[in-house]
């Protein structure tokens, strides 16, 4: 909303109405109004997010979904199957939902695996995971170098994938470090430690201690990864952050009654755990970060890095393809480009 | 161990549950609706709500939840701290994004044509607030006889309450004052498209990271006051530029003018507009869920084209108040004084509430349209070249080269030729896009 310039006028007069410099003494031209139009236009539009869930059954993906999103958005909420069957091939299963908070509408898409790591034998079983985040790369690449294109391309990128660790507080198992090693490359990783309400204290900072060293001896980067702070005031925070990787994380859709409140949580015989009490789990923490402080930087980081390197690569081997049909050299091309 | 009892609410009735649902949650914010879409099955009432009127009590005493950490947003943070709980917290999203380009800052390019003495480097000056022009050196008649078109650049920073804004002014000195103003507007063309074509070379590019966007987001387009509307070179400029860059015409040097006189041209010019068909910047039309003020505001806006602008460098002094203006014998006109002129909507227009509207329709628009073309004309090229390369016999190398005198073709040929043209079009746009990187790279 723009203020009538009249009045914003003698504001200014009255503030500087004793400054002596000839040229510049009104001197408010209200650059700082963009922000406003461009609030504007972002509520118009609204926003997209894409996360996908990867974990073995029964680690609470469905669960964590709806509990972050306070409503029911996973898969298993909006399709009604009544018994739960593993399925023999891994499955990408992607469920969409508009939601809105305080006029800013949101179209949020939840991907799910199921079938990841249940098998017997679990080889390649991240392929398919892989080929389907390197499918939307594709379709966005495709739909960008169209000669007619959309206005706003629909952004169907993974923009972040949750991996559930099974909380055995021993260390990460072959699988998933495989998993890690290779997916970090294309697409961010948010590891969390589900169920986390069978660790006591002590033995989930032990769980994530070794967890963090593994990370770190196979080189694997998760997010949010060092390499693209920005600044000091993002390098600070995202130590904080990283500091805590992975989060244990308990999932919860049902309340209960704590000293006159509602809470969501998990109720035993031996007390109820609240899923956004910090003290109990790191929920918060998870919530905070992917929603509340992160989400745009988390988008940020998938169009401008992942799908960018996706795109040279795939433009290169395209120019491979026709300057061996045309005979020229390939060494030659690459020095013009780069 | 959850479940039957979950099974055994089911069958209370769902009557039970809403109505608890009412009671548990009297100050349930209405912003949190539902998931709307796929959500069909679920509404169908088979399953539990999510919340559920269950009330437990405790033995062991647990620690009050602390509240959510203090949010880095401070005054744009849409939530209070009361409202935690409630809410899943993406509204955030809109001061991410704001922060992000507060860091970065933003760009404006602003084109500024008409011929010279209408007051262009002054209410540039003005607008910005300014002094762009302080050096320069006026030319005199003799000099400007040989003087060509040239197209100058200026850059300045501006920040303003934390945001950045690097403006960069195109001026065009020596349009239209020659004798022999043919074609004066060429070199501007083809400034707009320089801006294009080095825009599309970089997206198309490998190395995206840091694209500089150089592209005239819009020109302002100084109309002389002393005529009757417009000229026979005014026409011709804005024909030759709408399709390219956004033009919004201006009325300069307003304070020659009586209000009568400004009203009737801006009539006539705005009739003349329509008349010779150019296609000026439109005004995005309002959202019906705006506000009567801004609706008013639009409109007004609407119904002032072209800008009756008077600009000033200087600082009067009026009525014991210190004014921007120019001093006259017979009184001082003020430039922020909106019942003197149009200067104060016109700088609203361009900064604080259209400016990214301008940017938007030069990326979404003008930049797109040129994008098309260019594809096309690239595919017309290597059309031709492959047919040449039929006849001759010669191995394709598929590489678009420049044709020599355009041979008249027939009609079966041209229809041959734009099936071909689409084929290649279709099939694979990637390889298209290499031919086009190679033959700029080359």
């Amino acid at each position: 909303m723009s203020v009538p310039s009249c009045q914003l006028f003698d504001q200014t007069k009255e503030e500087c109405g004793v400054m002596q410099s000839p040229l510049v003494d009104f001197s408010y031209v209200g650059i700082d109004a963009i922000l406003e139009q461009m609030r504007r236009k972002a509520m118009k539009q609204g926003f997209e997010l894409n996360i996908m869930v990867v974990g073995q059954s029964g680690l609470g993906k469905s669960t964590l979904m709806n509990t972050l999103f306070k409503s029911k958005v996973s898969r298993k909420s909006v399709l009604a199957t009544s018994q739960e069957k593993i399925p023999k091939t891994i499955e990408i299963k992607s469920i969409s939902h508009d939601i809105e908070e305080k006029g800013v509408r949101m179209k949020l898409t939840v991907i799910d695996t199921p079938g990841f790591g249940d098998q017997i034998n679990n080889e390649n079983c991240w392929q398919p995971i892989m080929k389907f985040i390197n499918d939307q790369y594709e379709a966005y690449l495709q739909e960008e170098i169209n000669i007619n294109r959309k206005k706003r391309i629909p952004d169907s990128r993974v923009h972040c994938c949750i991996y559930f660790i099974p909380p055995t507080g021993h260390c990460l198992r072959p699988l998933d470090v495989e998993f890690m090693k290779r997916l970090s490359k294309v697409v961010n990783i948010v590891p969390v430690i589900a169920k986390a309400d069978t660790l006591t204290l002590e033995e989930r900072d032990f769980f994530k201690k070794k967890i963090r060293e593994e990370l770190r001896s196979n080189g694997i980067d998760v997010y949010p990864q060092k390499e693209f702070d920005e600044d000091a005031e993002d390098r600070m925070i995202n130590e904080k952050i990283r500091e805590m990787i992975p989060f244990a994380v308990v999932g919860s859709d049902q309340e209960y009654q704590v000293n006159g409140r509602r809470l969501l949580g998990r109720k035993t015989k031996w007390g109820t755990i609240e899923v956004e009490n910090i003290a109990h789990c790191e929920f918060a923490y998870l919530r905070d970060l992917l929603i509340r402080t992160h989400m745009q930087n988390i988008k940020d980081i998938t169009s401008s890095i992942h799908y960018e390197m996706y795109r040279v690569r795939r433009l290169n081997e395209s120019n491979t393809a026709v300057t061996q049909a045309n005979g020229i050299p390939e060494h030659h091309l690459s020095a013009h480009e780069m | 161990m959850q479940e039957p009892q979950q099974q055994h609410q089911d069958h209370g009735g769902h009557e039970a549950d809403r109505e608890n649902e009412g009671q548990d949650h009297p100050h349930t914010p209405s912003y949190l609706r539902p998931p709307v879409a796929g959500r069909a099955q679920s509404d169908s009432g088979s399953e539990p709500s999510l919340t559920q009127s269950k009330c437990v009590e405790f033995d062991l005493p647990s620690p009050v939840s602390p509240s959510r950490p203090k949010s880095p947003w401070s005054l744009f943070d849409p939530y209070d701290n009361n409202e935690d709980k409630e809410y899943v917290g993406f509204a955030t999203l809109p001061n991410q994004v704001h922060r992000k380009s507060v860091k970065k800052g933003f760009d404006f390019t602003l084109m500024v044509a008409g011929e010279s003495g209408l007051g262009k480097s002054t209410l540039v000056n003005s607008l910005f607030l300014t002094d762009l022009y302080k050096d320069r050196k006026l030319l005199n008649a003799e000099e400007r006889i040989t003087q060509t078109v040239e197209i100058t650049k200026h850059t300045v920073d501006i920040e303003e309450k934390g945001v950045k804004l690097k403006l960069t002014i195109v001026d065009t000195p020596g349009f239209g004052d020659a004798i022999d103003n043919t074609e004066c507007w060429k070199s501007v063309a083809d400034y707009i498209d320089q801006q294009f074509e080095q825009y599309f070379r970089d997206e198309s590019g490998l190395n995206r990271k840091n694209i500089q966007d150089n592209r005239v987001h819009c020109c302002l387009y100084f109309i002389s006051p002393f005529g009757h509307g417009l000229r026979p070179l005014d026409v011709e400029f804005m024909k030759a530029l709408h399709e390219k860059v956004n033009i919004v015409p201006v009325l300069a040097k307003a304070d020659t003018l009586t209000p009568t006189e400004v009203q009737k041209k801006k009539i006539k010019i705005r009739e003349e507009i329509e008349q010779y068909g150019i296609k000026i910047y439109q005004f995005p039309d309002c959202d019906s869920d705006e506000d009567e003020e801004f609706k008013q505001q639009d409109l007004e806006l609407k119904e002032s084209i072209p800008f009756a602008v008077i600009g000033s460098n200087t600082v009067v002094e009026a009525k014991g108040k210190r004014v921007r203006g120019r001093l006259y014998p017979w009184g001082i006109v003020e430039v922020e004084n909106s019942a003197h002129c149009d200067f104060v909507k016109l700088r609203n227009m361009l900064v604080r509430t259209h400016m990214q509207d301008l940017k938007d329709v030069t990326r979404e628009t003008h930049y797109e349209n040129y994008r098309a073309q260019c594809i096309q004309s690239m595919t017309r090229m290597v059309v031709k070249e492959r047919n040449r390369n039929k006849l001759t016999r010669e191995s394709g190398t598929d590489f678009p080269i420049p044709m020599g005198p355009a041979v008249s073709e027939s009609e079966t040929e041209k229809l041959i030729r734009e099936k071909d043209e689409e084929d290649i079009m279709q099939t694979v746009p990637e390889t298209l896009i290499n031919k086009v990187k190679k033959q700029f790279l080359c």
